[in-house]
């Protein structure tokens, strides 16, 4: 692991604990994560991965029970400090959900949407709204399949269609990271794939943080990986993180190799 | 071992009495729609009875054979109108407050609240009407611009009265928008105002669409407010600070009278009364296909 204070990590998180009512559900853990790769959280069910990547632009704050203690650092700035306003993190911390979900609207809407709402102004010197749109759109891989049935609803088209217009949707803001929660989890392995060839594509202009349950997944497309497990209070803990290949052919910890040799979990 | 078919008459018996129920609200609605449309059949037979002076004369004078039914019309559209201005707004803000902003513990003390306003009987709103709303836009506009009966007076109160109806339903359609739009909207740096604004309620439209029209419908109906408080003969106005009499208005003051069964102004009230029936009808089938929609949207 590098030390903190480097300046290509997109996040140093620090003694981080959250927790549901009285349970820890995540227990300090520090983690410092690289810029411009593909870093996956793995392990078993319930060993806290979600909460811990929905703490890294605050959409825990949308569950009351959720209450967060320690620092997230997001270049130099605490997301958890007092004055800072959630609403500005998630413009820059974008999310990609586990059940595609895009809006009720036309595909070209889902994206303009986004685009709009974070203040997008087509001018002079940039690219007009339809043409951010279609930008978008072939970034996340779906232009060509959706270029003619831009005005149908975003509902109208296949699940892993759905889950690269959400991505579309969220590259529309601009942001510096997406956190992707096990996004081809609802699909086929064709569209599984898919997802999984973009996310590699994607890294080369963003900071791709990735829940998956599925190792072969985490192996396939992350530079780097995390493995987390539960602790005997079944709150979850960090035990290894290193790069993807070291930790898959080299682990250091032995509950890391009992869970990739599919021992446990 | 017995596997062969037992009888089993209490099964039997309790499937009869439940098909029973099914069928009798339908054997009621049919025997309404009998009752009052044979009634009206005998007015609109009438040879004094034009259907085209029916539809568009501005006179409703039984006395003097004059039946233009768009005074009580227009003074039941007047009444709804206001009804509208006030339910739809305020039960919408009602919604979207209960449903998006309020913490549980204050939507545990706001919604028993509300369903006591709808238990309110509507005579007691007919009250409220006559001795707090007529003085108070007596006050505001003049006396001699208001009339003690008016339209607008009965309208705003049954705004209230309808209220609750049009929150809880547009509340409903609100909280069955998918938790996982709004978390999208979010994730996307959406503040609560656009999301709630811009994906929450776009996603319930139809369903409040769905509350408006049954709302719409229930004002239309509405009798004891309008009865008490808007004015007692009918008046083609669109003065909402003068009385005018609606069509269930008129109903009711004139079947409280003393009128010779089978003559015309008794029949007449069958005419009113089906109209009316026609009106709502068609309100309640818009609205249940709106909601048919809105429900196979999200599956």
């Amino acid at each position: 692991m590098d030390s903190p204070n480097n300046s290509e990590n997109a996040i140093e998180v620090s003694g981080l604990n959250i927790y549901y009512d009285k349970f820890r559900a995540v227990k300090n853990v520090s983690i410092a994560i690289k810029q411009k790769k593909v870093t996956a959280f793995i392990g078993p069910s319930g060993c806290g991965k979600s909460t811990m990547l929905r703490s890294l632009n605050r959409m825990n704050e949308l569950i009351p029970s959720c209450h967060t203690e320690g620092k997230v650092d997001f270049l130099g700035q605490d997301i958890y400090a007092p004055n800072v306003d959630p609403v500005e993190v998630r413009k820059r911390i974008g999310m990609v959900f586990q059940k595609p979900n895009p809006f009720p609207k036309s595909i070209y809407e889902n994206v303009a949407w986004s685009a709009r709402i974070n203040g997008f102004k087509p001018g002079l010197g940039r690219p007009s709204m339809d043409e951010w749109v279609e930008i978008c759109l072939r970034k996340a891989a779906l232009w060509d399949e959706v270029k003619d049935k831009l005005h149908q609803s975003g509902l109208s088209i296949s699940g892993g269609q759905q889950q690269r217009l959400c991505i579309a949707r969220t590259i529309a803001v601009q942001p510096q990271i997406i956190l992707m929660d096990e996004p081809a989890s609802a699909l086929d392995p064709i569209a599984t794939l898919k997802i999984e060839e973009l996310m590699r594509e994607l890294a080369d202009e963003y900071t791709i943080i990735v829940v998956t349950h599925n190792m072969q997944q985490a192996a396939r497309a992350s530079d780097y990986t995390a493995f987390f497990t539960m602790d005997e209070d079944r709150s979850g803990i960090l035990v290894e993180y290193d790069k993807t290949e070291k930790l898959y052919t080299n682990p250091s910890d032995s509950k890391t190799e009992a869970y990739i040799s599919g021992r446990f979990g | 071992m017995d596997l062969s078919k037992h009888s089993r008459p209490a099964e039997i018996l309790i499937k009869a009495f439940l098909v029973f129920c099914g069928f009798f609200s339908i054997l009621i609605t049919v025997g309404i729609i009998y009752e009052v449309g044979s009634e009206a059949l005998l007015f609109f037979s009438n040879p004094q009875v034009n259907l085209w002076k029916f539809f568009t004369g501005t006179v409703w004078q039984p006395q003097a054979q004059e039946f233009g039914i768009l005074p009580l019309v227009n003074a039941t559209f007047m009444t709804t109108l206001f009804a509208m201005m006030v339910a739809l707004p305020l039960g919408l803000g009602v919604a979207m407050y209960l449903s998006e902003y309020a913490t549980p513990r204050v939507r545990k003390v706001l919604k028993p609240v509300l369903e006591v306003l709808a238990g309110i009987p509507t005579v007691v709103y007919g009250y409220f009407a006559l001795t707090f709303m007529t003085p108070l836009l007596r006050q505001i506009f003049g006396v001699d611009v208001v009339n003690i009966y008016n339209t607008a007076s009965a309208g705003l109160v049954m705004g209230i009265l309808i209220l609750p109806l049009v929150a809880s339903m547009c509340e409903d359609a609100l909280s069955a928008v998918p938790q996982s739009l709004r978390d999208a909207s979010y994730a996307l740096g959406a503040t609560k105002f656009e999301t709630v604004v811009k994906i929450v309620l776009p996603a319930a439209i139809s369903g409040i669409a769905a509350a408006v029209i049954v709302a719409f419908s229930r004002a239309v109906g509405e009798t004891m407010i309008v009865a008490m408080a808007a004015g007692a003969g009918p008046n083609f106005t669109f003065n909402p600070f003068k009385s005018a009499e609606t069509m269930t208005g008129h109903i009711v003051r004139i079947s409280g009278g003393d009128l010779s069964y089978d003559s015309i102004d008794y029949n007449s009230l069958f005419a009113i009364a089906i109209l009316l029936f026609l009106f709502t009808l068609t309100l309640n089938v818009i609205s249940q296909r709106i909601v048919r929609k809105y429900r196979r949207k999200y599956e």
